[in-house]
């Protein structure tokens, strides 16, 4: 999940007892919690208290438009907020970004803005920023997380661009959160270095997948992709010393005008070079970002690449390759692939369209981003 | 101005021109084949071959990025496509640092079947002078056990390895006590008719995890005039043995190979239909071998090579028809080599190796000790020419054993990277070498390819399945069968 920012209604008045501009703090709906627990934690009151009880950093008071001091209103957009939930309070600009959603399957946390890449259909374009912010509400998030949250994901902007900071952050995930899945998604270029790539792996996290693009068999398409030169080089070398020390790599390729001609090539050459990656995901163009500025040089009906699509997805599983289909709408692919497709757009950024409501196979169908209202394949059509 | 650079910025950096990667090329119909060390190819046109070798194959062609991506060729200034290249070759060569894995136990030379193509097999009552000692089999086992492969599979062998049953108990028994402290992966099989297969043998097999490997040469008439036994019954007691065996031990530990004899040739079809009857998932279409009685009777030279390429081609067809139709059946022999066309891995096929798998991918204790780098070479012992028995387990060392003079020599001269007409064959990738073939029908561990069987034989399906692979629908059979 981005963290999403709404205004908020408080005053200064919550950050008495503290030096720092924010403050993170983890939620709870239980105003019974043994004194010793409370701090740390900001309490979501119930309409019949008329006072933060003595302990917990914070009130959250969504119901009334009275002051309760040591509280802060927020607008009804939030009242999702639960238990174990994380949010950050910025004192100035008095604003809330919510962090962490325990109910969420989908949470990711950004750990910056930076990016060494440009890619041409980029979902969440690179600022050159100076964001270490990221790295202290990530560490700070991580000791507040309940134990036992199912997963969590690193995006960017390209994480590994923090450095020994980006290695911190995953042993502390591994050291509070042991049981906790991760996935990291990265350009891979930073691995190519050895000394960094056993940094990693000597942190011996249970289960880390690095998702890594690679966009195609021959170094000028990719490297023109990602508007980089050497980076197919450089990221190639990333996952084979990721691989060397047995770390899970996934290989995420998304099919636009510029990837899909070689599919099949592509399928081949991961096959015969790269058979021990942990998962391959061939995944669908999200119209925001970056896309909607060079849509000419990428859309491309999914239909009219199904061709290729069904033979590189197709060999890749008969070869015995994990293999998943990402972010295609079924009525979009052959259907002697529909058994590799996922239904992997997440939740805040996902729904159907109109002719969906007949669609036989819409539980199993990952329907459409959000964003990509307007450009949509001319092959959606209800399944009977 | 956008702030996105063009394609070509990212191609003109690299349009350089290229340099050739070593690889090799054979003519096929009206196309040229080619291949590189790690069995990668492709089929490029006459013009096109023209442009690659002599460097002007345009940038742009889709040619230049199959032949990039599959490391035909490499730019300037990259490492990378070098670096696969290599992990390629290293995975391709892996097994050979593993050294023997298939240990092969002749326990009785002693069978109740007169097969006249089989080379070994005695018919006689004489235990003492055809069975396997325990003193014999234990010192067999400490030579097994030398060998650093991670991975152990001791195939129990005859004549008709049953009738010494109780030293198979005792291997079976000591090497699963030797494993205790050893812990290789330990497998076992019994090659087996399974005439004279009993419950007690089964219960033992399951709970010690003993495979079974029979023979079934087709359906009941030409199975029982190859494999003549009292009674004339091989047949009945086989399809009895390997219900009763898949009963016991699971449909995946049951396993039958076939072998062709001039009786077989015009009955590929029957043959390959009798397995997918007996629910087998696939067959080994085996030609017979230049060995033992097989060439004294005359059996061997009762076909020639083109008869049994007929033979194979027209059950290959047959077994894609099947396929095509919707039944899941492979040719065994056609996959392993499809193996090493169309993965990044290499097989553990000892016949088709390189550097050769004699003595260092399989090695046999006989009966009497005598320790040889495969079965056909104590096959060829029979018949009076010992070239390939390597020493005798009382009175050799495991190192005089496994660094024999002419063992070494003979896999030197044999391997196929460096051997004459071997060395450029753009088939060699999925080739091995054979120098006991050789040895045994020429006279010499390396062999005169143009007069070679192995080499004709070989070379045709390597032919036959480029062929078939560039049918669409064929190639995903073919995929189909790797996993």
């Amino acid at each position: 999940m981005k963290s999403i920012e709404l205004d908020a209604g408080f005053d200064d008045k919550i950050f008495d007892n503290s030096n720092s501009e924010n403050v993170i703090l983890k939620i709870t709906k239980n105003a019974n919690l043994p004194f010793a627990k409370r701090s740390n934690f900001a309490l979501i009151l119930d309409k019949e208290m008329e006072n933060v009880p003595a302990g917990f950093d914070l009130g959250i008071n969504f119901l009334t438009e009275k002051i309760i001091k040591n509280a802060i209103n927020l607008s009804s957009e939030l009242n999702y907020l639960s238990d174990g939930d994380v949010i950050k309070i910025n004192r100035t600009s008095k604003r809330v970004r919510v962090l962490f959603r325990a109910q969420s399957r989908f949470n990711f946390f950004l750990l910056t803005e930076r990016c060494n890449h440009y890619c041409l259909m980029c979902s969440q374009p690179p600022r050159d920023i100076q964001d270490d912010w990221h790295y202290h509400d990530v560490m700070r998030s991580i000791e507040l997380i309940d134990r036992g949250a199912p997963f969590i994901g690193f995006t960017g902007g390209e994480p590994t661009l923090l450095g020994d900071g980006f290695v911190e952050i995953i042993r502390k995930l591994n050291g509070w959160l042991p049981e906790t899945s991760a996935l990291v998604l990265s350009n891979g270029r930073k691995f190519a270095d050895p000394n960094f790539s056993d940094k990693l792996a000597s942190i011996g996290h249970r289960d880390l997948t690095i998702a890594i693009p690679l966009y195609s068999d021959v170094s000028h398409i990719h490297d023109y992709v990602v508007q980089s030169d050497g980076a197919f080089e450089e990221t190639i070398k990333g996952i084979l010393r990721l691989k060397e020390r047995r770390q899970k790599v996934q290989i995420r390729i998304v099919i636009h005008k510029q990837t899909y001609a070689r599919l099949p090539q592509f399928a081949e050459f991961i096959y015969r070079n790269l058979a021990f990656v942990d998962h391959v995901a061939l995944m669908g163009l999200e119209i925001t970002g970056f896309t909607k500025a060079n849509l000419k040089d990428l859309w491309i009906d999914p239909v009219d690449y199904s061709e290729e699509l069904e033979s590189a997805a197709g060999y890749l599983s008969r070869m015995g390759m994990n293999i998943s289909i990402f972010n295609h709408q079924l009525c979009t692919i052959p259907r002697t692939i529909w058994h590799l497709a996922v239904k992997s757009i997440s939740d805040w950024k996902n729904n159907y369209e109109p002719e969906c409501s007949t669609c036989s196979v819409k539980s199993n169908c990952g329907g459409f981003f959000t964003t990509s209202k307007g450009k949509t394949s001319r092959a959606i059509q209800a399944q009977i | 101005m956008s702030k996105f650079e063009s394609l070509d910025k990212y191609t003109n950096s690299k349009s350089f021109g290229y340099e050739l990667l070593p690889f090799k090329f054979e003519r096929l119909e009206d196309e040229i084949f080619i291949s590189n060390l790690v069995g990668e190819f492709k089929i490029l046109s006459q013009n096109e071959f023209e442009a690659f070798v002599n460097n002007h194959l345009p940038f742009e062609s889709k040619t230049y990025s199959d032949l990039l991506a599959k490391h035909f060729i490499i730019e300037k200034n990259t490492s990378t496509p070098l670096e696969l290249l290599s992990l390629k070759l290293r995975t391709k060569l892996s097994r050979l640092s593993q050294f023997t894995a298939l240990h092969m136990f002749v326990v009785s030379l002693r069978c109740e079947h007169s097969c006249p193509y089989c080379q070994v097999s005695r018919q006689s009552d004489n235990k003492i002078a055809f069975d396997m000692t325990p003193e014999i089999a234990d010192r067999a086992l400490e030579l097994t056990f030398r060998s650093p492969s991670p991975a152990i599979k001791i195939e129990f062998q005859g004549g008709e390895p049953l009738l010494n049953f109780p030293i198979i108990q005792h291997i079976v028994r000591s090497a699963l006590e030797i494993n205790k402290v050893a812990q290789k992966n330990l497998a076992f099989v019994i090659a087996t008719n399974l005439a004279v297969l009993s419950d007690d043998v089964l219960s033992f097999c399951k709970s010690n995890n003993v495979e079974i490997s029979t023979s079934l040469d087709g359906p009941r008439e030409l199975h029982n005039s190859n494999r003549p036994r009292p009674n004339n019954n091989s047949y009945e007691l086989a399809i009895e043995g390997i219900r009763k065996a898949r009963d016991y031990l699971g449909v995946d530990h049951v396993s039958a190979l076939m072998t062709t004899t001039k009786a077989s040739l015009g009955q590929v079809k029957n043959i390959i239909d009798e397995y997918i009857k007996q629910d087998f998932s696939g067959i080994f279409l085996r030609p017979l071998s230049p060995y033992g009685f097989a060439i004294k009777t005359k059996w061997y030279k009762s076909y020639d090579v083109d008869e049994w390429l007929k033979f194979y081609f027209e059950g290959l067809d047959y077994i894609i028809e099947l396929n095509r139709n919707g039944l899941k059946f492979q040719e065994f022999y056609a996959r392993m080599i499809l193996t090493k066309m169309l993965t990044p891995y290499q097989t553990g096929y000892v016949d088709m190796m390189s550097p050769a798998g004699a003595g260092i991918a399989a090695v046999v204790y006989n009966y009497d000790g005598d320790v040889f780098a495969s079965d056909e070479s104590r096959m060829l012992a029979e018949m009076g020419d010992k070239s390939f028995r390597l020493g005798n387990v009382l009175t050799n060392t495991y190192r005089e054993i496994f660094t024999n003079d002419f063992l070494l020599d003979a896999l030197e001269k044999s391997f196929t990277g460096s051997a004459p007409m071997c060395s450029n064959c753009a088939f060699e990738p999925y080739c091995g070498s054979d120098p006991v073939y050789h040895h045994a029908t020429q006279g010499d561990v390396l062999g005169k390819k143009w007069e070679s069987g192995f080499c004709q034989r070989n070379l045709s399906i390597f032919r036959k399945l480029i062929e078939y692979y560039q049918d669409p629908e064929i190639k995903r059979i073919f995929e189909s069968w790797l996993r």
